[in-house]
């Protein structure tokens, strides 16, 4: 059990209390936005392990977290961007735009714009009042918010590194119909930090998303975040997410297909050793006909890491004919680690095909022997399948983000 | 080739091993010089896989009593690693498919360990890919099949014949085949027999394990063996395969049976 764990409620509300109190009076763009968070958090209780959403995955840690201003980060080693590719370094705090050209295609949203869209997303998929999504609206200062035209077709990569305290990211996305954006995302922790993060995405008509989230933390950090998008019919979104070495991660993938007739994509890696806990919960709900969903859910855990995964798809009569497929495949690597993985279908409509699947399994002996056979060390076999295990995930990662070589940071962080 | 001066490259001598609580060898009797080719033949569960795996280290199998010798060396005090390094191959019945590992790294790391036992440097990228182009004309493999997870989504012969591509880029002294053509048709059966051809030579061995006369119609063997009951019944020339083909192994339960009684 971790250390973490055994932080009594009272003190938590200690630590969010003591937080709220120290904080500035809302103000900038999202004065309305921060009180409402604020309002929320000091409304509604922290989520504890009674509830079911939250029965795996303590919170203690972030009473441990300063969450004081985040220190200017460590410059980045990174390669450079390929060309046509725009790099943004994101923050939370400045604006990533200043100074810079946008690429055909990519505008920033005018103030009346965001006053219309922001949070649209998130209530459409049913997280505007999670607990996570309000500390995000209590603490962001900005929003990055970014339309792709019509028919433009867009790479960006925002970058994102903490040294310490809390990072509080927001990102707005509207795609026009046939837009197409390529989105790489580097959250990066340097420090003892709490790293909110909250995207939204619309994707109107025809567009398509393809979404990359690389996330390494440390033991001491955490991340907390929601990624929303809404989809109207025609639009393909692949959202691939990675995520190792956090303390503490909770990662919410949510989509809806507003009127079905879309394609969802959701990929995810969670690694875990030490006494980490990664968490995701996804949601997808088809509102229409027709749409489709193939997501594979992968962890790796490692000492006594914990991994959760909660796969949420809701099919209800409108959907018929959906086409839904959900795996999660974990890889236990000591006996002292633990999984808990459970899907949660929800389907009314009689017309469908909604797969799932989950696996729990160590190194294979077979497959540890068959390259052992080959002259290969029982180590090096084990980190071949390891690696392998990964790549499944990896390589549906945007381009840029594959980019970042995430795999070797994946197996650095985790050891 | 027999010659009967040749060194011993494989001793094994009263083998027993059992997996979990099952005995499956029950004293297997052996002896391979180099430039032979041995054939071992049997029913189902006679022990002709298991000996394969016991050879190569499988850790599910537990060796009793007996020894394996490679070279004067204990082979049984080796990791299954130490004995491919050194010289021991095992080509599957069942080669496992392992997603995500790419077939072309998996050669080189695998190339890279045996040429390191014998003291030849590693190969890089570029010199193992002109290498590997040179072997897969043995088993003329398309180099495609270099690029793709190692045995994903194989057939039955292209799985076979990436195992006699390994064998040729490890170039072993003693290579176990097992069953290497079950599941193979005709083409297949006699390419992967050319590469054993091929890689058969007066300094190595080869350990055929199989059912049928087919595979012995394009190898030939020096030697027979007949497995039952986790031994070896007896031996012969390339002639007692034929016999088995015609007779069938009711004979090996009358032996069998005439070998309790001794005993008992």
């Amino acid at each position: 059990m971790s250390a973490s764990l055994a932080v009594p409620t009272s003190s938590k509300a200690a630590w969010l209390e003591s937080w709220l109190t120290g904080l500035p009076a809302p103000n900038g763009e999202l004065q309305q936005v921060q009180q409402r968070g604020r309002d929320a958090l000091a409304r509604v209780p922290m989520p504890s392990s009674r509830q079911e959403d939250w029965r795996f995955t303590d919170l203690g840690l972030l009473s441990s977290i300063p969450l004081a201003q985040p220190a200017a980060p460590a410059p980045l080693t990174l390669p450079a961007a390929a060309a046509g590719v725009c790099r943004l370094e994101w923050h939370g705090t400045t604006d990533p735009l200043a100074g810079q050209s946008l690429p055909a295609g990519l505008q920033a949203l005018s103030a009346a714009e965001v006053a219309q869209g922001l949070g649209h997303t998130l209530a459409a998929v049913g997280c505007e009042q999670h607990w996570p999504v309000e500390l995000n609206h209590a603490a962001a200062e900005r929003v990055l918010a970014l339309r792709v035209s019509s028919r433009s077709q867009v790479s960006l990569e925002l970058i994102s590194a903490a040294a310490q305290g809390l990072q509080a990211l927001r990102l707005l996305l509207l795609l026009e119909e046939k837009a197409q954006l390529d989105l790489s995302q580097l959250v990066d922790a340097q420090g003892s930090g709490l790293h909110s993060l909250v995207v939204e995405a619309h994707l109107a008509r025809g567009a398509r998303l393809q979404h990359g989230l690389v996330a390494l933390g440390r033991s001491d950090a955490a991340l907390l975040a929601h990624v929303a998008l809404e989809q109207e019919p025609e639009s393909e979104a692949k959202l691939c997410s990675v995520s190792a070495g956090w303390g503490l991660s909770r990662l919410e993938p949510r989509a809806v297909q507003v009127d079905g007739e879309a394609n969802t994509v959701v990929r995810g890696l969670q690694v875990v050793s030490g006494q980490q806990i990664a968490d995701t919960h996804s949601f997808v709900e088809f509102k229409g006909p027709e749409g489709q969903l193939d997501q594979l859910h992968k962890a790796v855990a490692a000492g006594q890491g914990r991994s959760v995964f909660n796969g949420a798809v809701r099919v209800p009569r409108a959907a018929q004919r959906t086409n839904a497929a959900q795996l999660s495949r974990s890889l236990l690597l000591s006996d002292r680690a633990r999984i808990d993985t459970k899907p949660e279908l929800e389907i009314v409509a009689d017309d469908v095909k909604c797969a799932h699947g989950a696996t729990v399994s160590s190194l294979q002996t077979d497959e540890l022997f068959y390259l052992q056979s080959r002259g290969i060390d029982a180590d090096q076999a084990a980190g071949l399948l390891q690696r392998a295990f990964c790549e499944e995930v990896l390589r549906d990662l945007p381009a840029a983000a594959r980019a970042w070589c995430p795999l070797e940071r994946l197996l650095e962080v985790q050891a | 080739m027999i010659r009967p001066d040749a060194p011993v490259l494989l001793e094994i001598r009263d083998l027993h091993a059992r997996v979990e609580d099952k005995a499956i060898l029950k004293g297997v009797n052996l002896t391979i010089r180099a430039g032979e080719i041995h054939a071992v033949m049997g029913r189902n569960g006679s022990g002709k896989s298991t000996l394969s795996k016991v050879l190569a280290g499988h850790p599910a199998y537990t060796v009793t009593s007996g020894s394996v010798h490679y070279r004067g060396e204990n082979l049984l005090d080796l990791d299954p690693e130490q004995r491919a390094r050194i010289g021991v191959f095992l080509g599957f019945q069942y080669p496992v498919e392992i997603p995500g590992v790419s077939n072309l790294e998996f050669l080189r790391v695998a190339t890279n360990a045996r040429r390191m036992e014998q003291g030849h440097e590693e190969l890089d990228t570029f010199a193992f890919e002109d290498l590997v182009r040179e072997r897969l004309k043995v088993v003329q493999m398309d180099p495609a099949f270099l690029d793709r997870s190692v045995n994903e989504g194989f057939s039955g012969g292209e799985k076979k014949r990436n195992e006699i591509l390994q064998m040729a880029l490890l170039e072993p002294l003693v290579a176990i085949l097992d069953e290497t053509d079950s599941g193979l048709d005709i083409d297949a059966l006699r390419i992967v027999a050319g590469g054993v051809n091929q890689l058969a030579n007066a300094d190595n061995a080869t350990l055929l394990i199989t059912h049928y006369q087919r595979l012995l119609d394009a190898i030939t063997p020096d030697y027979v063996h007949v497995m039952a009951a986790g031994r070896i019944l007896r031996t012969g020339g390339k002639e007692l395969a034929l016999e088995l083909e015609q007779r069938g192994y009711d004979w090996v339960d009358q032996e069998l049976a005439a070998l309790a009684a001794e005993v008992g």
